[in-house]
């Protein structure tokens, strides 16, 4: 606005090419965004997890020789509860039976497991039958929800089969991790990247074959 | 479509200046209408320079102290998690700490062109001491950002330093404990560093910017002739009352700075890539061992822009006495406007007496700097630190009669240019 006078002298002087300098400026300005923006790269990456939080985040590994019959393992892994579960023959036989209460029987949120879960173990969610690993975090707004394990009725549901009642909002999953309807979780429990290094030695946070 | 977009961004624009009338007057009296006189030389692009640093020093400030933790017993481990772990981190501390050092070298050679062309004369005394403020604030705020890495030139840098105090007589044993919150260099002490390192004094720095460079344009730009442009011919391309050698600062300055700036980058980017310690002159190898209350480094010295008054220092056989000297030569500074003279500004249209002395200064404050930066263990170098000291302050303490003695040459009614 108030260069007017230099693009274009009202009064006299030499002519002012001004397509020739509105060229320079425009790719003056346009290389100088460029650089702008990728220095500004280092800054935003800054926010990054350094490499400590990323070895802070490592993968863990757990020995589940010592879990029985409906007990719960919890570890940590990027501070994260991390659930595992052996799961007893009953509650086994009663997961399928759940699938017309479920918002997503068959794990088919691609977000939700691996793919080889998805593939091998839709229902069941986990590579051995009875042994469940989960990210124990309630896929509304982040709280954990209590293990309510035995199959007998409960306040919040009359055919209880066993599950995951979480405290803050009500949702509730079942013993697979996979989320009821009408609760406000919109979708299954996580279930992590993980392997068997050996028969009892689980690996979380890697996928099979990646280590 | 396009209509739509310029009639919208024309009724954004007539919006804001319906409720900010004051903004484009501003601007204008700032930018457009800055009428910068027209034969300004390398020199002075410095002053745009310092702010550009001033720039990098907040933005990559601001990033470190995401990381960095002010405490005795971290602050050494989260400099090194910074340099190690944080992703770009050792860019982003590289370009701060060499940006402390530029600071300096820009700030010098600005008030060097300042002496050289008389622009602390009147009518721009203020803008004079506006800018030794920034200078004695800009060293106080380097020195506490040393101390904040906890290494061992930090930790006895700001030992010897705080120690200063305690020569004032009286009350400076308690003044030392008062400014350490502690007996020596602590917790207490490195946290306050920080809080006044990182909040206090980089408000100050600004506030004082905005005053150097408000008094400045109050006044108008001096010029390597030692021109009034304001009280030239009137009347240029842009306005008929606009002094008739003067552009405007927006946008033929700008331009002209912008240009420099990129190489300035260039030098900037080359150092923090290759050479971040610049051989121990930018980052002393002795802050790569972390803080050691017992055991002092075998050789201890300041960084070296301030190892010439760190000379005059040491070489002032007592203590209270170095202190005066050191403290006294920076404030001499502030009274060249009134130690000056001479009827004309420039060095341009003095004699050859003023032109011989001020080359010698800017030797003697250079060797100054050598001698504060080595061990100062040579008794030759010390007597030659003493002449160099004494020439110091004769150049200033004599200045009223060696400016108005000189000879004088004619200065022209109008800028001279040079092409």
């Amino acid at each position: 606005m108030a260069n007017e006078a230099v693009i274009d002298p009202a009064q006299g002087g030499e002519p002012d090419h001004l397509g020739r300098r509105r060229f320079l400026t425009a790719t003056t300005v346009a290389v100088g965004a460029v650089g702008a923006g990728i220095a500004a790269v280092p800054f935003i990456k800054s926010w990054n997890p350094s490499a400590r939080a990323q070895l802070a985040g490592a993968p863990v590994t757990v020995d589940i020789t010592a879990l029985q019959e409906g007990q719960r393992l919890i570890v940590e892994w990027r501070g994260q509860p991390i659930w595992i579960v052996k799961r007893s023959k009953a509650i086994l036989e009663a997961l399928p039976t759940l699938d017309p209460e479920l918002r997503d029987p068959m794990s088919e949120n691609a977000d939700q497991q691996p793919a080889y879960i998805q593939k091998d173990s839709p229902e069941l969610r986990s590579f051995k039958p009875e042994v469940s690993v989960l990210v124990g975090l309630c896929t509304h707004l982040g709280c954990s929800p209590e293990m309510v394990a035995e199959i007998r009725p409960e306040p919040f549901d009359p055919n209880w089969k066993g599950g995951y009642f979480c405290p803050c909002h009500k949702s509730r999953f079942d013993m697979a991790g996979r989320v009821f309807q009408g609760v406000p979780a919109p979708s299954n429990l996580v279930v992590p990247p993980h392997y068997y290094a050996d028969d009892n030695t689980i690996v979380v946070g890697v996928d099979p074959g990646a280590a | 479509m396009a209509n739509v977009i310029e009639r919208t961004a024309n009724n954004v624009w007539d919006w804001f200046t319906a409720r900010a009338p004051g903004f484009m007057p501003f601007y204008r009296k700032h930018m457009t209408e800055y009428y910068a006189p027209k034969n300004f030389n390398i020199w002075y692009i410095f002053g745009v320079l310092s702010i550009v640093v001033l720039v990098n020093q907040i933005v990559t400030g601001i990033f470190l102290t995401m990381h960095y933790k002010p405490s005795a017993a971290e602050a050494f481990a989260s400099v090194e998690y910074i340099m190690r772990d944080v992703e770009w981190g050792w860019l982003i501390r590289y370009m701060h700490s060499t940006g402390a050092s530029l600071f300096f070298i820009v700030v010098y050679i600005h008030m060097f062109r300042g002496l050289m062309y008389g622009s602390y004369q009147k009518p721009r005394e203020l803008v004079w001491i506006l800018g030794m403020l920034i200078y004695l604030v800009l060293m106080a705020e380097a020195f506490l950002g040393y101390v904040l890495p906890w290494g061992q030139m930090s930790f006895w840098g700001a030992k010897v330093i705080i120690s200063l105090f305690g020569a004032i007589p009286v009350i400076g044993n308690g003044l030392t404990e008062w400014i350490m919150g502690d007996y020596l260099p602590g917790d207490a002490t490195l946290n306050r560093f920080f809080a006044l390192h990182v909040i206090a004094l980089p408000l100050v720095l600004l506030l004082l910017v905005v005053l150097h460079l408000g008094a400045l344009h109050e006044v108008g730009s001096n010029n390597p002739d030692g021109v009034e442009i304001k009280k030239g011919p009137k009347g240029n391309r842009w306005s008929k009352n606009a002094p008739a050698d003067g552009i405007p600062f927006h946008p033929y300055y700008t331009v002209k700075d912008g240009f420099y700036v990129c190489f300035f980058l260039i030098i900037g980017a080359f150092i923090v890539f290759f050479a971040p310690a610049f051989g121990g002159w930018f980052l002393e190898h002795d802050n790569f061992v972390e803080a050691n209350r017992l055991v002092t480094p075998a050789h201890i010295k300041p960084v070296w822009y301030y190892t010439p008054y760190y000379a005059m220092l040491r070489v002032v056989p007592n203590k209270l006495g170095g202190v005066m000297v050191m403290f006294g030569a920076i404030a001499i500074l502030f009274l060249v406007p009134w130690l000056d003279r001479a009827k004309v500004k420039s060095y341009r249209y003095r004699g050859l007496l003023s032109k011989v002395l001020l080359g010698i200064f800017a030797v003697c404050f250079i060797w100054l700097g050598k001698i504060g930066a080595g061990p100062g263990t040579d008794p030759v170098e010390t007597i030659i630190g003493r002449f160099l000291t004494a020439f110091y302050f004769l150049f200033f303490l004599t200045m009223p009669l060696w400016t108005a003695f000189d000879k004088t040459k004619p200065v022209p009614e109008r800028v001279t240019m040079h092409e």
